[in-house]
């Protein structure tokens, strides 16, 4: 039966559950599972990306280096409706 | 950008932003960003949350990231303190790194000329009060 839940400013999200993946599934991608994500840096290239938009009532497509001679505030969150 | 698609944008922007905003238009583009691609390269993702979490990037004309700040969900952003740093970068570039901004800068104070002259010299133009005014 569905539980009610608090509701914070993080996207609720669920899970597998159950047994764990047997060993040799785990060891199948050892090196993907260490793999560290560095920030980006300060001084650094920001990386260029293209990205589906909505804007002034439409449905379009931005690539960032679109942007460039221009100041630009990329700025990320954790979801619509999250309350600030 | 969030990992919500366009369409939730449009529905998020239908439903509240539109009440929240004078124009009822919102003057950026809302970025999609499905499987959380774009946060990853820039180090913002939360794969257990499958989330993009707060994080704001100052980028210049040269596509040169200048300052970042990234927030657990929970807290908002400061707008005002963020465009005060774009003017202090915008002041920066505008003298060619020739004038810095110290702390608590703000449009119309005092800026430093970094050089031989202000090394060990720094107390004579910058006094602590200055952080905070």
């Amino acid at each position: 039966m569905p539980k009610e839940q608090k509701v914070g400013c993080a996207r609720p999200t669920g899970g597998v559950v159950g047994e764990a993946a047997p060993p040799e599934a785990n060891l199948a991608a050892p090196a993907a599972a260490k793999e560290v994500k560095p920030m980006v840096q300060v001084g650094k290239k920001a990386p260029d990306f293209v990205a589906p938009c909505y804007y002034q009532g439409k449905f379009a497509s931005v690539q960032l280096s679109e942007y460039l001679g221009k100041w630009v505030l990329l700025c990320f969150y954790p979801g619509d409706f999250t309350f600030v | 950008m969030s990992t919500d698609s366009m369409f939730v944008h449009k529905m998020w922007v239908d439903h509240e932003l539109s009440k929240m905003v004078g124009s009822g238009a919102i003057p950026f583009p809302m970025l999609s960003d499905g499987g959380g691609k774009v946060g990853s390269v820039y180090g913002v993702y939360d794969e257990e949350g499958g989330v993009d979490v707060r994080g704001r990037f100052i980028i210049d004309p040269d596509g040169v990231i200048q300052g970042f700040e990234v927030l657990t969900p929970p807290v908002g952003r400061n707008v005002a303190e963020t465009l005060r740093q774009v003017q202090a970068f915008q002041l920066v570039r505008g003298t060619g790194g020739a004038q810095a901004t110290p702390s608590g800068w703000k449009p119309g104070k005092a800026v430093l000329s970094p050089g031989p002259d202000l090394v060990g010299n720094v107390w004579k133009e910058w006094k602590v009060g200055m952080a905070f005014d």
